[in-house]
């Protein structure tokens, strides 16, 4: 421990601006309208025919010295910002600073001295360590790299590393496959400490480990945090180790940040939908709660996919207060409460923010379902009953058509607009429609709605379905469809995928 | 939880058809390697009856999965006998299985058992679409057509709520997402009816959102079908949710076993308040810092002498004469159809708990 205590104020030597009080504390990374988008070649000629937008346009900030958590279904696109956040992978656009230098755009030499200051922990404590290299010679790559020499030698560093893990320096010369995985998320945390870093960004740095094991190295990375005034983005899906070992948490749904907001405020109060689905899905080991608990939003189907997101606001296809706003406009991620920005038209807990706009698209409902716990263990077979219903009847389709394709139209000549705004500010935005008008709407909206608005459609309306036949999951699909076979017949065959993309990009900057 | 009073001690083990529908006695799997004789299952009982679950809790390691293999007659299967020792007995519907013929078993699988396993994208066959792949499990154990087995396949992924399942019976596994595999997994294991469903981890790979979904859809299958169900998890959120009957597996063994309210309520061994002090809980106040369970799981092949769990035990000094590091506590019942194996006397446990444990949970 008395190795430990040495670091500690070797630490605060490096670093002293940490120690200062958490309120005025300086902005370290500053991140504003990032995007990432993967694109999608097809063909000889690998012609661009549509882009996963990972990252859409976020923007958030991290103080030193606190917890920035990331939270979000698999697919937000929160491991990817981890990534590009790094330098990792580069920004399709949108700028990154760290310290107040803009990083977006150095090249990996620039960005080299800059590797002192960021480190990253990785998930997968199997795949993120070289099996042939001691850890020894794991630990201490980055001195190696970075040409630095500690005071009394690599090795003496290493091993003071080790023990400030809580592994023995004894460990110096053994390898990978000798260490449990617990043990080996604790040498990438050496590693990772190394060089004594600003921020670490961890990505899911416990959920490969066993629960008690996770424990450890949550209160290690806590202790670290204290003793070495370190600054962590910890990215995760498990909602409750997020809300341990945050100060603030962003929330992430398809390569946007919907909420970001502190810690209490967020866990106490969720403003957006989605953060309060995804709070009331977590399962809490409590037996008494099973029966007191009296209602749980659960979401229906899948996240629908980055390549051709839903229109508007992006969640609207699973939300349960989706109106038409949601659908055509695209919420801003503004801050409501001291402290707690969210990018939703009718937050929870909170004023609406369009309240005009009353009509439910559809007995939006569907989208999730408010399960009374008794009625769910009850009758198991009504709801096998109400499913048989609503998947052969096809009225609710029918019904919804008109209203769908309605909104379509009445979104695109916006979209268009916006398109046009991007094309002149954003240089690199996938090829436009311009040669083949073809295979353009094929792969983007073809394999899109496809498996996308179905499973919510589907399986949205199982359990709810005997007491309201819900317009809404069906209408998804079909306004998609109604869309598909417009390009081919108008001149705009792009008009599609690319509204989504539009609104994105130039929206917070433009309004 | 049935009385097993019989059985707990390992005596009484008479080739009896127990009531039980599920009834494991004193299982034993040992695996022989070069290093030495992993004990991976080293004397576990339990039982499970039609319609209730049974959790099955532990870490990496601590013998779960492989329980649940044993019971499906998997063990066998791969190793041709040679590279694993079983002994003990399993009961499932008055039929003695660790000493069934392996064809007897065979017939067994899939229709009065089956299994939904962790990581649905490897359990599938990438090579095979979907829907073929819970035809042959439907024709293996139904003299049927290809074309009714195909209407039931369908029918069966409809009934997991995969959308459109005339279409989505001829896709392959990598055309799915997680939870859709998942489902389509459950729909494959459903297929037949079974009245012993065993699901590993079903919903560790999945989102909250998704998990969800499939728990409840496990609940409601269980529901209709009236089937036994073993759910093998290291969340206790889940276990929570879900579970009428708790076991917690330490070093192939179990060290405490009760009804779910029981054991969350009152737990009586050290391990399982670890378990419950390592886990961020959503719907208490954030504490500054979790009780770690100090130290790793222990080998199964050297599996410490006395409670196995003592080298992480912070109690391990308070009974006396040193027991927990000599002898090997046996199950005792510390309340109604609650069992613990831990040396600590009750006054102290329940001391313990009351005032060092639950008051930081």
């Amino acid at each position: 421990m008395s190795e430990t205590k040495k670091t500690d104020t070797a630490a605060k030597a490096a670093v002293p601006e940490q120690a200062s009080a958490p309120d005025e504390r300086e902005v370290l990374l500053k991140v504003e309208n990032l995007t990432k988008h993967f694109p999608i070649k097809k063909g000889i000629l690998r012609r661009q025919v549509g882009a996963v937008k990972a990252v859409d346009g976020i923007d958030f900030e991290v103080r030193k010295g606190e917890t920035l958590g990331v939270v979000g279904e698999s697919g937000c696109g929160k491991s990817t910002m981890g990534r590009v956040i790094t330098r990792l992978q580069d920004p399709t656009g949108g700028s990154i600073s760290f310290e107040g230098q803009d990083i977006t755009r150095l090249s990996t030499g620039e960005m080299r001295p800059l590797r002192r200051d960021i480190q990253m922990i990785f998930q997968d404590p199997y795949g993120s360590l070289n099996p042939r290299h001691t850890i020894g010679s794991i630990v201490s790559a980055p001195f190696r790299l970075q040409g630095v020499e500690p005071e009394g030698g690599v090795k003496k560093e290493v091993q003071r590393l080790l023990e400030l893990v809580g592994l023995s320096p004894e460990h110096y010369n053994r390898y990978p496959h000798e260490f449990s995985g617990g043990q080996r998320q604790r040498i990438g945390i050496a590693r990772a400490l190394a060089l004594k870093p600003k921020l670490v960004v961890a990505d899911e740095p416990v959920s490969a480990l066993d629960v008690s094991i996770q424990a450890q190295v949550v209160n290690l990375m806590d202790d670290l945090q204290q003793e070495l005034g370190l600054t962590y983005v910890i990215i995760a899906h498990d909602l409750s180790v997020v809300r341990h070992v945050s100060d603030r948490i962003a929330v992430m749904y398809l390569g946007k940040i919907v909420e970001l907001a502190d810690r209490n405020a967020l866990y106490e109060a969720p403003m957006h939908p989605y953060t309060k689905a995804l709070m009331s899905a977590v399962p809490v080991p409590d037996t008494k709660r099973r029966g007191q608990r009296s209602e749980r939003i659960l979401l229906r189907g899948d996240v629908p996919s980055p390549i051709a997101p839903p229109s508007g606001c992006r969640f609207h296809t699973r939300c349960w207060k989706a109106t038409e706003i949601c659908r055509t406009t695209e919420p801003q991620l503004v801050e409501l409460k001291l402290g707690q920005r969210v990018a939703c038209h009718h937050p929870e807990n909170f004023a609406d923010q369009a309240p005009q706009d009353t009509v439910l698209l559809s007995a939006a409902k569907a989208a999730s379902e408010l399960v009374p716990d008794a009625v769910l263990a009850g009758e198991p077979e009504a709801a096998a009953k109400s499913e048989a219903v609503t998947e052969t009847s096809p009225e609710p389709a029918t019904d919804a058509k008109p209203e769908a394709a309605a909104e379509e139209t009445k979104a695109e000549p916006e979209a268009k607009s916006e398109a046009a705004k991007e094309t002149s500010s954003e240089p690199e935005p996938e090829p436009e429609p311009e040669p083949e008008p073809e295979p353009e709407p094929e792969p983007e909206p073809e394999p899109e709605p496809e498996p996308e608005p179905e499973p919510e459609s589907e399986s949205d309306a199982k359990p709810e379905a005997a007491a309201e036949p819900e317009p809404e999951p069906a209408a998804e699909p079909e306004a998609e469809a109604t869309a598909e076979p417009e390009p081919a017949a108008e001149p705009e065959p792009a008009a599609e995928p690319e509204p989504d993309d539009a609104p994105k990009s130039p929206k917070p900057k433009g309004k | 939880m049935t009385e097993l009073s019989k059985t707990e001690t390992g005596e009484g083990t008479t080739a009896k058809a127990p009531s039980a529908f599920l009834e494991v006695r004193d299982l034993k799997v040992h695996f022989p390697t070069d290093d030495g004789i992993v004990k991976s299952v080293d004397g576990l009982s339990f039982s499970v009856d039609k319609g209730k679950t049974l959790a099955i809790v532990g870490e990496s390691g601590s013998g779960k999965s492989v329980t649940s293999l044993a019971v499906m007659g998997l063990h066998r299967l791969g190793a041709r006998g040679k590279n694993v020792r079983m002994s003990g007995e399993i009961w499932l519907n008055g039929k003695e299985l660790v000493g069934a013929s392996p064809d007897e078993v065979r017939r067994l699988r899939g229709r009065d058992m089956a299994m939904i396993f962790q990581d649905p994208l490897s359990a599938m066959h990438p090579y095979y679409k979907v829907g073929d792949q819970i035809v042959e499990a439907y024709r293996v154990h139904h003299k049927v057509s290809k074309k009714e087995a195909r209407t039931r396949a369908i029918e069966m992924l409809d009934r997991v709520g995969i959308p459109e399942p005339a279409k989505r019976v001829d896709g392959y596994p990598h055309e799915f997402s997680g939870g859709m595999r998942q489902r389509a997994m459950i729909a494959m294991a459903l297929v037949n009816n079974p009245e012993l469903l065993i699901a590993d981890e079903p919903t560790t790979a999945l989102d909250v959102t998704v998990q969800a979904q499939i728990l409840d859809l496990i609940r409601d299958l269980q529901k209709e079908f009236g089937s036994a169900v073993i759910m093998i998890t290291h969340d206790l959120g889940v276990v929570a949710e879900i579970a009428d009957d708790v076991l917690v597996m330490y070093g192939g063994r179990c060290v405490e076993r009760g009804a779910a309210a029981e054991v969350f309520e009152k737990p009586q061994h050290p391990y399982t308040w670890g378990l419950l002090g390592s886990m961020p809980r959503i719907d208490r106040e954030t504490s500054e810092r979790l009780i770690p369970v100090k130290g790793q799981p222990p080998s199964l092949i050297n599996v410490p002498s006395g409670c196995a769990f003592h080298p992480r035990c912070p109690y391990a000094d308070v009974p006396a004469e040193n027991v927990s590091r000599t002898v090997r506590p046996e199950l005792q019942l510390v309340g109604a159809g609650h069992w613990s194996a831990c040396h600590l006397p009750a006054e102290d446990r329940e001391r313990i708990w009351t005032e060092e444990i639950a008051p930081k949970l």
